[in-house]
């Protein structure tokens, strides 16, 4: 069982975190991992990225966005609760080097995972831009933690709500123009949001990484429900990502394989929402 | 007390059947389908067995059980007697009785088989644990005296599990590492409940725990502590008994459409996540009408027949041999025929199908026919030219083995691996090539059986109590 110590809602309640005890694993962690939760004995097995560790205190940070049953019925809990299982970390950390000048764009929850692979940048030595942005000014996460993370800032919304009014990627392409000294892009957001940027930075012929959230089951290797196509191999995403070149991503296939599950998602989530009114 | 038999009268009790649920029933439920003996029964086919001098079962047996040992007090109606017997040599009866492939082993070499059928050493192995369990009266063993050595057994199948039993009892302190939620690896994930129900696993696991067995699930190694750091906590030796849990595919254009599973994922929902469950359990499963399995052992039968207990109207299982050379138990395809599975041999697919949603919807096919034998004695299937044809399908399963998980070997230098990523191990000792680490079970065989990987954690357990009590100073 793992507690919950701390709990924080963010972006109109759409996000959540939790700051969780698990000593182990904040021990081992690195910039890019992820652990596997099963929030109760009846629960999935969903993966979830790490937004920070704190060795001292033994915690794990993870940040997940509401979007079915397991991530409602997360919500639901509170400080001093348990997670019955937190396996991890899992995948291969992001290889982070000193390159010159790196971008990190994070869009939506992507930032969550973003934010640690920023700082890492950053404390390798390079010069890092990051770029986050959101639907609307309320669903931004960690601006101030983004600002520190990184040497240039900008942030976009898709109404105007805040900072450029626009995508991530319209910024992106700007740095892109000016600038031709980038080494690095990182990309990190919806499946849509990176395959854009995918394309676009192709254009420019900047290496480009990509994190994936494809759905697993048991993410240690066993199961291949996370395989995705990679410069037409398949690949599993827990164990051979869960970050990989975004020029030789299959992104079509990814999204129809995210959807598998769209209609038992929904009929789950109706009956837990159903069973627990707020 | 034993009666004595008089000669001549044994072909009169023929060998007892086991009461099943029938076929249209069972392909509705989950449950078990064998009933398994009543004590009238078990004392009846005990009375089968010969008692031979020079007893082949014995040899037959990757784990030595004293059969007609058993046999014999099962006849005399102490079955708790029995199942302290059958301990002495196996402590896991209630699965062994369930999934070892007898007819290739005691059963096989059984003198009465030459000219009858052999005793059912299976089915009373099963009564006798089953009658235990019921009964309560699980016995706790004596341990040794402490030792002061400590043990890490990385992985919780069957070789870990036996390696933990035999190791707590000579008095080391023994910490099994498992990477799922649960314990029990291929008993828990692979095998369905209606072929072993998941309460008899958790039972032998309850028993390691009673001894004193330290077990810590959600534990990847590899990851979040390696081999290496196992030591450096203190441990001073550490067993890997990971199994061959890396899905292998066909390598065909379309095998990532929606509705393509491996076996391993398709099982792992189905058993560990108890998707068949689905919404009571939150993991999801898809629920084909039509659907095709791709392999022929044991592990293409319990797929397919989860998936005609999951609802689908057709179930085939496709194969590029011919039925002679279908590796499952012939107990395993007799069950499958009955719930009405259909059998397309000499037949392999060669791309797949799908709609704009990107879910399967078919496949081709082409026909096989066999030639000259390959290296594993087979006679090799070789595609007919031309015959390429079409089937419809909405859900498959790809069952055509498993390779080595690299994740733990790939962590642990100085483990010397084969060309297929198997770790490199005595098969009399498990000792592998790192000190202080054996290794056992499918992560050095390949896939093989229950009771096969229950044999190499035994004779780890052995060789691994003879170096901690030798100081663990030489290396091998």
């Amino acid at each position: 069982m793992f507690k919950i110590v701390s709990k924080r809602e963010m972006a109109e309640r759409t996000v959540c975190e939790f700051d969780i005890v698990a000593p182990d694993i904040a021990r081992k962690a690195k910039p890019g991992q992820f652990v596997v939760i099963r929030a109760n004995e009846t629960g999935e097995r969903i993966p979830l990225t790490m937004a920070g560790t704190d060795t001292e205190a033994g915690t794990i940070k993870i940040i997940f966005q509401v979007v079915g049953k397991t991530t409602a019925l997360l919500r639901s809990f509170g400080e001093g609760d348990e997670i019955t299982d937190i396996i991890g970390p899992l995948g291969i950390p992001t290889h982070v080097e000193n390159l010159g000048t790196v971008i990190c764009v994070g869009g939506g929850t992507g930032v969550a995972v973003m934010y640690p692979i920023t700082k890492a940048y950053k404390e390798a030595g390079n010069h890092v831009i990051a770029i986050i942005g959101a639907r609307t000014k309320d669903l931004l996460i960690l601006e101030d933690e983004m600002t520190a993370a990184s040497h240039d800032l900008r942030v976009t919304t898709d109404d105007g709500s805040y900072g450029h009014h626009g995508f991530v990627t319209d910024v992106l392409k700007q740095i892109l123009d000016e600038r031709d000294d980038v080494t690095l892009v990182v990309g990190i957001g919806p499946v849509p949001m990176m395959k854009f940027l995918c394309k676009m930075t192709k254009e420019y012929d900047v290496k480009t990484m990509v994190s994936l959230n494809p759905i697993m089951v048991d993410a240690t290797g066993m199961c291949g429900a996370c395989r995705v196509s990679v410069g037409g191999r398949t690949r599993f995403c827990c164990v051979d990502g869960p970050e990989f070149d975004g020029h030789q991503v299959d992104f079509e296939e990814l999204v129809k394989r995210q959807r598998a599950y769209l209609t038992e998602e929904k009929a789950s989530l109706d009956r837990f929402t159903e069973q627990n009114p707020e | 007390m034993a009666e004595e038999k008089p000669k001549g009268k044994r072909e009169k009790v023929p060998r007892q059947e086991m009461a099943e649920q029938k076929p249209e029933d069972r392909t509705r439920n989950f449950n078990e389908v064998p009933f398994g003996y009543s004590p009238e029964q078990a004392r009846l086919e005990a009375s089968r067995c010969l008692q031979c001098k020079k007893p082949k079962c014995i040899d037959g047996c990757p784990v030595e059980i004293d059969i007609p040992g058993f046999i014999q007090l099962i006849h005399d109606g102490d079955f708790i007697g029995a199942a302290r017997k059958l301990k002495e040599k196996n402590s896991l009866p209630a699965i062994c009785g369930r999934v070892c492939p007898q007819e290739d082993q005691c059963e096989k070499v059984c003198i009465l088989g030459k000219k009858d059928e052999p005793v059912a050493v299976g089915r009373l192995e099963r009564f006798v644990a089953d009658w235990e369990r019921a009964q309560g009266e699980i016995e706790i063993p004596s341990k040794d005296p402490p030792t002061g050595k400590r043990v890490a057994v990385v992985g919780s199948g069957p070789a870990g599990l036996t390696l933990a039993g035999d190791l707590i009892k000579k008095g080391h302190a023994v910490t099994v590492f498992e990477a799922l939620h649960k314990t029990g690896g291929v008993l828990v994930y692979g095998i369905p409940e209606f072929r072993l129900p998941k309460a008899i696993v958790q039972a032998e696991v309850d028993y390691l725990a009673k001894l004193g067995v330290e077990i810590k699930v959600d534990n990847v190694i590899g990851r979040i502590r390696t081999v290496d750091e196992l030591f450096e906590e203190g441990y001073h030796a550490v067993f890997v008994g990971i199994g061959a849990g890396l899905p292998l595919f066909m390598g065909i254009p379309g095998e990532n459409f929606c509705g393509i599973y491996s076996a391993n994922e398709y099982l792992t929902r189905s058993n560990l996540m108890k998707a068949y469950l689905f919404p009571e359990y939150d993991t999801p499963i898809a629920r084909g009408k039509n659907v095709a399995v791709f392999g022929a052992g044991n592990v293409s039968m319990d797929s397919a027949r989860t998936a005609l207990r999951l609802g689908a109207e057709k179930v085939r299982i496709v194969y590029r041999r011919s039925r002679v050379e279908m590796p499952a138990r012939i107990e395993e395809i007799q069950r499958a025929e009955e719930e009405g599975v259909e059998f397309h041999l000499l037949t392999t697919p060669t791309r797949f199908f799908g709609d704009d949603n990107g879910w399967v919807t078919g496949m081709e096919c082409i026909r096989m026919e066999l030639g000259e034998p390959d290296e594993s004695g087979r006679r090799r299937p070789v595609p007919i030219k031309g015959s390429e044809f079409s089937m419809e399908c909405d859900l498959a399963v790809v069952a055509i083995g498993a390779g080595a998980n690299p994740l733990l070997p790939n962590t642990t230098p100085g483990l010397e691996l084969n060309k297929r990523g198997y770790i490199v191990a005595d098969l009399e000792t498990g000792k592998t090539t790192k000190k202080g680490v054996w290794a056992g079970g499918d992560i050095v065989t390949g896939s093989a059986t229950v009771i096969s990987a229950m044999g190499a954690g035994r004779q780890a357990a052995n060789c691994i109590h003879d170096y901690l009590m030798g100081g663990g100073k030489t290396w091998p």
